[in-house]
């Protein structure tokens, strides 16, 4: 075999070699909450991290540990941790690098979920979110003060489905000593690779596109293995003695795994959003077929949206896949093979608009995800975006005249006569 | 010899063929990086005989200290430098100056000496460096995936178990004695 395997070869292969208890192919689902150790010396290295091997479902699982080497490979990271969702992905992330009264740098243009964690809950930990705009990339050095511990961006935004220069804010980063990390949900390794850009972590819903069938919550860390964390002394959980581990000194002992390791012997071990063994099973199901289901959802999500474009009733569509978008470049350069499924369209007849829309579809679904097998539409304005400000809405790509399509795999016809009647 | 990315084959090649390993520098503090890997690799059936002159003639896990390399009196096949990478250039040429030098020269995480790595492969001598034998292993024994770990390694062969119940047998594939 190559010593490069390919990204489909990965997305079956990589971390699922049979079982090594009962031979089974397919990795089994570890329905279990422990382990049981060999001996008493076994048990206190475990603990001490001095060997490795599982102890407790809240902190690793057989079957999770398949989906995080599987994820690792895709993206190119060292090591990866699973957990619940993508927001007790971001938790842990954050928690893991920021003391209270820290700040962070994020994109405006996020996902409007992760809009109120930072915004809202955040702040009760004292972790301070200051936004830039990735229109403007300069914005993200402006923000930056000494308090600042990280740059927090999507690789393609959602709603919006807009593209960032990803290798401008990586500059910026490294310039300030401070990890980027890329949410990459929307585009998925197959689209895009931000480690290749400069990202220092790496994290997705796995809820959407890498589970992809609309049946499991999960999340994930990947850790690039390319940031020194004892450079500079601002991340002490990671740099300095650790208590809770007699003294460790986690960077020095794990090195390019450290922050994943951090993450689950920290953040998950106290914190406690561990991943469901079905769930993580499910999602490694679904991984298998994840660059077919994209090159499908790419294809379908450009026919529909070049259709659109040439609809009366449409007043703008943002796709970066289309040639005259303003992000095709930026998508010509971060995600070749395609600008994905998730985008955004306006009606010429605003709100009213849009609740009659999702109102009348019969194939797509009326419902708040992304990433499925099925055609899903939204109007994020009395939705997702809802509890954000109508200013807030509008700089989130959310505004009342948005309504937003993320394109199944489903026949393209099927979908465009779909939209055709529901607009009618 | 190219000491930016190693092959898993010339890794799993060394970790295979040595049985005998001098730890310079190694640490009785139970939370250093050196005493983890002393007590790892002692684990998975290595003979680790630790070197550090503070230490010397004291016992750490089991094995008596040495105050250096030309102290030890059996032969070793593999020298682990836990110390900076300026040290390793000396440690390199006490290691070349036994009467039976070692197969390998292994430098840990961080620790890189691209001179005394030239002169010991002159010297017919292997060379790791900016690498730790605890990670190595475990990535291609199957432990790495256990904590998440992206080992470069895909297989449709069963992996070795252990009869405790701990994969630790290295390479993947035939469940044969090679650990």
């Amino acid at each position: 075999m190559s010593d490069t395997p390919g990204f489909d070869t990965l997305a079956i292969h990589a971390g699922a070699a049979p079982d090594p208890a009962t031979g089974a192919r397919i990795t089994p689902i570890y329905q279990t909450t422990a382990f049981v150790f060999n001996d008493v010396q076994h048990a206190a290295d475990l603990f001490a991290l001095r060997a490795f091997g599982n102890i407790y479902t809240r902190i690793m699982n057989p079957t999770q540990s398949v989906l995080e080497a599987k994820v690792a490979a895709l993206e190119g990271g060292t090591a990866a941790l699973a957990v619940a969702s993508g927001h007790a992905a971001q938790l842990l992330v954050f928690h893991t690098m920021m003391q209270p009264g820290d700040e962070f740098v994020a994109a405006r243009q996020l996902y409007g979920g992760s809009i109120n964690q930072f915004s809202h809950s955040f702040k009760s930990f004292g972790w301070n979110v200051v936004w830039a705009d990735s229109e403007d990339v300069s914005s993200f050095e402006k923000a930056i003060t000494p308090k600042t511990k990280a740059i927090f961006i999507e690789s393609i935004c959602n709603p919006g489905g807009r593209f960032i220069d990803i290798e401008a804010v990586a500059k910026i980063a490294k310039k300030a000593g401070i990890p980027l990390i890329v949410d990459n949900t929307l585009a998925t390794p197959y689209l895009c690779n931000p480690f290749r850009h400069g990202a220092n972590i790496v994290l997705h819903s796995l809820t959407k596109f890498m589970g992809g069938h609309g049946n499991s919550m999960g999340g994930v860390i990947v850790d690039g293995g390319n940031f020194d964390w004892s450079a500079s002394g601002k991340y002490p959980l990671l740099s300095e003695p650790n208590e809770s581990y007699h003294g460790l000194k986690l960077h020095e002992t794990f090195g390019g795994i450290a922050f994943a390791i951090a993450c689950r012997v920290l953040g998950l071990r106290d914190l406690g959003p561990a991943i469901a063994p079905l769930n993580s099973f499910l999602i490694l199901t679904g991984m298998e077929t994840l660059a077919l289901r994209m090159r499908k959802h790419c294809d379908n999500t450009l026919e529909v949206a070049t259709w659109l474009s040439k609809h009366p009733k449409v007043a703008w569509v943002n796709y970066a896949g289309l040639p005259g978008d303003k992000h095709h470049g930026l998508q010509q350069k971060y995600a070749p093979k395609g600008a994905g499924a998730v985008f955004t369209f306006g009606l010429k007849g605003g709100y009213d608009a849009g609740v009659k829309l999702v109102s009348d579809v019969k194939l797509f679904s009326h419902l708040a995800n992304i990433g499925d097998t099925r055609s899903l539409i939204i109007h994020p304005a009395s939705t997702t975006h809802s509890q954000l400000s109508k200013e807030q809405q509008v700089t989130a790509g959310a505004g009342p005249d948005v309504v937003r399509l993320s394109v199944g795999i489903e026949d393209a016809k099927d979908i465009i006569a779909d939209l055709e009647q529901g607009l009618g | 010899m190219n000491h930016d990315s190693y092959s898993a084959d010339y890794i799993k090649h060394i970790l295979k063929s040595v049985k005998t390993i001098a730890l310079v520098g190694a640490s009785a503090n139970i939370v250093r990086p050196s005493y983890f890997v002393m007590k790892y690799l002692i684990d998975k059936g290595y003979s680790v005989i630790p070197v550090n002159p503070g230490l010397a003639g004291q016992e750490l896990l089991g094995q008596k200290v040495y105050a250096s390399l030309a102290d030890i009196p059996l032969s070793i096949d593999m020298v682990d430098v836990f110390r900076n990478s300026e040290a390793a250039m000396a440690i390199t040429d006490e290691a070349l100056a036994l009467p039976e030098k070692p197969k390998v020269i292994w430098m840990q995480l961080s620790v890189r000496n691209d001179e005394a790595a030239a002169k010991a492969e002159q010297a017919g001598v292997q060379v790791v460096m900016n690498r730790c034998p605890k990670i190595e292993y475990g990535k291609l024994s199957g432990e790495w995936a256990w904590v998440g770990g992206n080992s470069g390694v895909i297989s449709s062969k069963r992996q070795n178990l252990h009869e405790s119940g701990r994969m630790q047998s290295l390479g993947l594939g035939a469940r044969d004695k090679d650990g």
